[in-house]
C-alpha cells in the first residue's frame, strides 16, 4: 500500500510537466510539504519530447536535468508517478484529494539495468514517440525518465513474456501481483498543471492526417529531428523511408478556426521557425522548405528568431492557409490553395508535411475531476471561486516554456499563502 | 435607390454600403485573408476574383470592379468554401448576395449567362407558378440566337429524349403546359414578397 504523509499544510501539485514540477520544486524548496502527482511513469511532460527549445535553440534535456536533481534531493517533495486525482472535497485550507494509482509491477528495487526488456518478446507502439516506432513490453520509458525504473506495460501480464521479465530481473524489482490502489490525504491547497495535448490531426479532413503517411504533425517532427528518436535524427518520411528534403509546414493546423479550435496555439509559429532550421541544419543547400501562414506570430523577442528564420535561403514563406492536400502515385503530398499574395493558384508537391498542430487542454472539459472554472476552449481561468486551486503552465492557456514556468512560480506563491493561512502563519 | 444614389450615399465606404444592402454583407469584415476559400472553390480558377479577392476588394473601396464582376455570378453553390472557412463566413451566400445587387443596380455584365438563366428561370416560373422544362430548356437552348439553339437541341436530343421516356420531360407540356391551381393567389403571393423585399431593401438604404 502506497503511504503518503500529509497534512492541511501539504500543497498538491497535479501533473509532473515543466510547470508542475516547476510550481512542486519552488514550494518545497520554501519548505513547504509538497506531494507532485503525474499521470505517466515518468517527469517531465511534453517537453521531454521536443528536440531542442525555441529561441535559444538550447536542449530541454539541459534544464530537466536540473530540475530532476533538485526533486531528487529534496526532501520535502513527493512524487507519485502513474497516478490521477479523482476527486477532491472540502475548501481552501482543507481539502481531501483521492488519487488512483495504476500498477507499474516494477518496485524500487530497479536499477535500470534494462535485463527484463532484454527478456520480453512483446513490442508496442512508443507513446513516447508518438507512436512513430516500437517499445518492449517491459520499457524504461526514454533515456532520461525520471524515476529511473523501468515500467512492465499491463497487456504482458498473464502472458509469458511476464514470467521472462520477471526471472530476467537479478534484483527482485518485478512485481507481477501489484494492484490498482486508490488513496486518500489531506492538503490545503492544490495546483493544477495538466497541461496540453495535440489536437487531433485527423479531425482536419482535407489535410488526410489520417489517410496519407507523409502527412504528419509537429510533435512527431520533434521526434524524428531529435538523435535519440526512432530514425536517429535522421529527417526521412514514414511512408517509404526516403530522405525528406522538400519539406512543408502548414501553420495553424485546428487553431484559429471555428470548426476546431476557437484559439490561436500561439507557440505553433515559433515551433515551426524552429523546425525550419533543423531542416536548413540537416540538409543545408539541398533543403527545400516551404512554410504556408495565414500570418507569423513571433510576438516581442521573437521578432529577431523569426528575422533570422527569414534569412535563411532555402526556406520559403507561403502567404496562404491550403485548401487541401491529395497524394500523387510515389506518395508525395501535393498542397493546394491560392497565393494570398498575387491571388495565385499553386498545387506544390513536397516529401513530407508537417501540420503545426494546435494545443488544447489535456483534460476533458466535460470531465474535469475538480470543480474549477473554464473558459470556452477548456483552459482554466483564475477565479475566486475555484478557492485554494490554481492552475499552472499550460493548463491555464497555450504557452511557451518560458510563460508557462514563469506562471507556475506564481501559482507556487499563491498556494503558500493559502497554506500559511491554514497555518496560522502571516501570509 | 439607383446606382447613383448609391455612389453618392456611401462616397468611398464601399464596405458599410455592402454591409448595409447586401444579404449577409455584415460579415465581409470577418475576413482574415487566410485563402481557403479560394483554394477551395472547384471553378476558381475559370473566374477572376475568387471570394478571398473579392472580399479585401470590398474592404479596398474597388466598388466598381466588385459589382461588375462576373465572379460571384460563377458560384455553383458547392459549399467546400463555407464550410473549409476558419471564421464561418456564409461565403455562398455573400456571393448570392453580391449577384443580387448588382442586379438591383444594372450593373450585370452583358450577356452573362447565369444571370440570363436566371431570368429565363424566373420568367418561365411567373407564367404559370410552374417551371416548364421543355419551354425553359428550350429558352435556354435558343438563348445564343436561333442557329446556336438548332445546334446545341440537336446535340443534346438524346438526353430529351431519356427525359421524356423516364416521365421528366412531358412533351405535350409546349401546348401551354400545367400550372399551379391557384395562379391569381399564387401571383398575389409573389406580389406581397416582393413588396417586403422592396421594404426591405428601402429601409436598409436610408
Ligand atoms: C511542436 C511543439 C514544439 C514546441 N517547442 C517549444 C519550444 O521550442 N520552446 C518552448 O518554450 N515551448 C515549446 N513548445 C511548448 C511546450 O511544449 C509547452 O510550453 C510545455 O510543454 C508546457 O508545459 P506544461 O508543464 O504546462 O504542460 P505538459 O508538458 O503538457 O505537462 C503536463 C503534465 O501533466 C500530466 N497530466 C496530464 N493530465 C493529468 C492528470 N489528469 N493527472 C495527473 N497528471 C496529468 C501529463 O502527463 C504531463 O506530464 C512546443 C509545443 C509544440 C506543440
Ligand atoms: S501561433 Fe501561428 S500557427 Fe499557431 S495558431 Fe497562432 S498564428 Fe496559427
Ligand atoms: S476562408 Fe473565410 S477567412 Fe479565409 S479568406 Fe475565405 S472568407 Fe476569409
Amino acid at each position: 500500500m502506497t503511504e503518503v504523509v500529509a497534512t492541511n499544510e501539504t500543497i498538491l501539485v497535479v501533473g509532473g510537466g515543466i510547470s508542475g514540477l516547476t510550481a512542486a520544486l519552488e514550494a518545497a524548496e520554501t519548505g513547504k510539504q509538497v506531494v507532485l502527482v503525474e499521470k505517466r511513469p515518468y517527469l517531465g511532460g511534453r517537453v521531454s519530447q521536443l528536440y531542442k527549445y525555441f529561441p535559444k535553440l538550447c536542449f530541454p534535456t539541459c534544464g530537466l536535468e536540473i530540475h530532476q536533481r533538485r526533486a531528487k534531493t529534496n526532501p520535502n517533495l513527493r512524487i507519485l508517478t502513474m497516478a490521477e486525482v479523482t476527486d477532491l472535497k472540502g475548501e481552501a485550507g482543507k481539502y481531501t484529494a483521492t488519487v488512483k494509482l495504476k500498477p507499474r509491477y516494477v518496485n524500487e528495487n530497479c536499477t535500470a539495468c534494462g535485463d527484463c526488456a532484454k527478456a520480453v518478446e512483446a513490442e508496442f507502439e512508443d507513446e513516447y514517440n508518438y507512436g512513430l516506432g516500437k517499445r518492449k513490453g517491459a520499457y524504461l520509458p526514454y533515456r532520461m525518465a525520471h524515476p529511473a525504473q523501468y515500467v512492465l506495460d499491463p497487456r504482458i501480464l498473464g502472458t509469458e513474456d511476464a514470467e521472462r521479465a520477471k526471472a530476467a530481473c537479478k534484483y527482485n524489482a518485478i512485481d507481477l501481483d501489484m494492484q490498482e490502489e486508490t488513496i486518500e490525504f489531506p492538503c490545503g491547497a492544490v495546483i493544477w498543471a495538466t497541461g496540453w495535448r495535440p489536437y487531433d490531426a485527423a479531425k482536419i479532413q482535407p489535410y488526410g492526417y489520417d489517410r496519407f503517411p507523409n502527412v504528419i504533425t509537429s510533435v512527431e517532427f520533434e521526434r524524428l529531428a531529435d538523435p535519440s528518436g526512432p530514425t536517429g535524427g535522421k529527417l526521412v518520411r514514414p511512408s517509404d523511408g526516403k530522405e525528406a528534403k522538400n519539406i512543408a509546414f502548414i501553420q495553424c493546423a485546428g487553431s484559429r478556426d471555428r470548426n476546431h479550435l476557437l484559439h490561436c496555439s500561439r507557440i505553433c509559429c515559433m515551433a515551426s521557425l524552429k523546425q525550419c532550421t533543423y531542416v536548413a541544419d540537416a540538409w543545408g543547400e539541398e533543403a527545400d522548405v516551404s512554410l504556408y501562414y495565414i500570418d507569423i506570430r513571433a510576438i516581442d523577442r521573437f521578432e529577431d528568431f523569426y528575422t533570422k528564420v527569414r534569412a535563411i535561403e532555402q526556406v520559403k514563406f507561403i502567404k496562404s492557409k491550403p485548401a487541401s492536400i491529395v497524394q500523387d502515385q510515389d506518395g508525395n503530398p501535393v498542397v493546394h490553395g491560392v497565393d494570398t499574395e498575387g491571388y495565385k493558384r499553386y498545387a506544390n508537391t513536397h516529401d513530407l508535411v508537417v501540420l503545426a498542430i494546435g494545443m488544447e487542454p489535456s483534460v476533458d472539459k466535460d470531465s474535469f475531476p475538480v470543480d474549477i472554472v473554464l473558459n470556452r476552449e477548456g483552459f482554466i481561468e483564475a477565479d475566486p471561486s475555484n478557492g485554494g486551486v490554481f492552475a499552472a503552465g499550460s493548463a491555464s492557456d497555450a504557452l511557451d516554456v518560458n510563460r508557462a514556468v514563469q506562471h507556475a512560480t506564481g501559482a507556487a506563491l499563491r498556494a503558500i499563502q493559502v497554506v500559511n493561512g491554514a497555518a496560522g502563519v502571516e501570509g | 435607390m439607383s446606382n447613383t444614389q448609391m455612389i453618392e450615399k456611401y462616397r468611398t465606404h464601399f464596405l458599410r454600403e455592402v454591409e448595409a444592402n447586401v444579404e449577409e454583407g455584415e460579415w465581409v469584415k470577418m475576413c482574415m485573408q487566410c485563402g481557403v476559400c479560394s483554394g477551395s472553390c472547384p471553378l476558381g480558377k475559370h473566374w477572376a476574383h475568387p471570394p478571398q479577392e473579392i472580399f479585401m476588394m470590398i474592404r479596398a473601396g474597388k466598388r466598381e470592379e466588385v459589382l461588375t464582376s462576373d465572379s460571384m455570378w460563377m458560384c455553383t453553390s458547392c459549399y467546400n468554401c463555407i464550410v473549409r472557412c476558419p471564421r464561418e463566413l456564409p461565403i455562398t451566400h455573400i456571393m448570392h448576395g453580391l449577384a443580387h445587387y448588382a442586379k438591383r443596380l444594372g450593373l450585370v455584365p452583358e450577356n452573362q449567362p447565369t444571370a440570363k438563366f436566371a431570368q429565363l428561370f424566373w420568367d418561365n416560373l411567373m407564367k404559370k407558378g410552374r417551371v416548364n422544362e421543355l419551354k425553359l430548356g428550350l429558352s435556354l437552348y435558343f438563348m445564343n440566337g436561333f442557329a446556336e439553339g438548332v445546334k446545341t437541341s440537336l446535340a443534346r436530343r438524346k438526353l430529351g429524349m431519356n427525359m421524356v421516356k423516364t416521365g421528366r420531360m412531358n412533351p405535350m407540356e409546349i401546348l401551354g403546359g400545367h400550372g399551379v391551381k391557384d395562379l391569381s393567389g399564387f401571383k398575389k403571393a409573389i406580389q406581397k414578397a416582393q413588396e417586403l423585399e422592396d421594404a426591405r431593401i428601402a429601409k436598409q438604404g436610408a
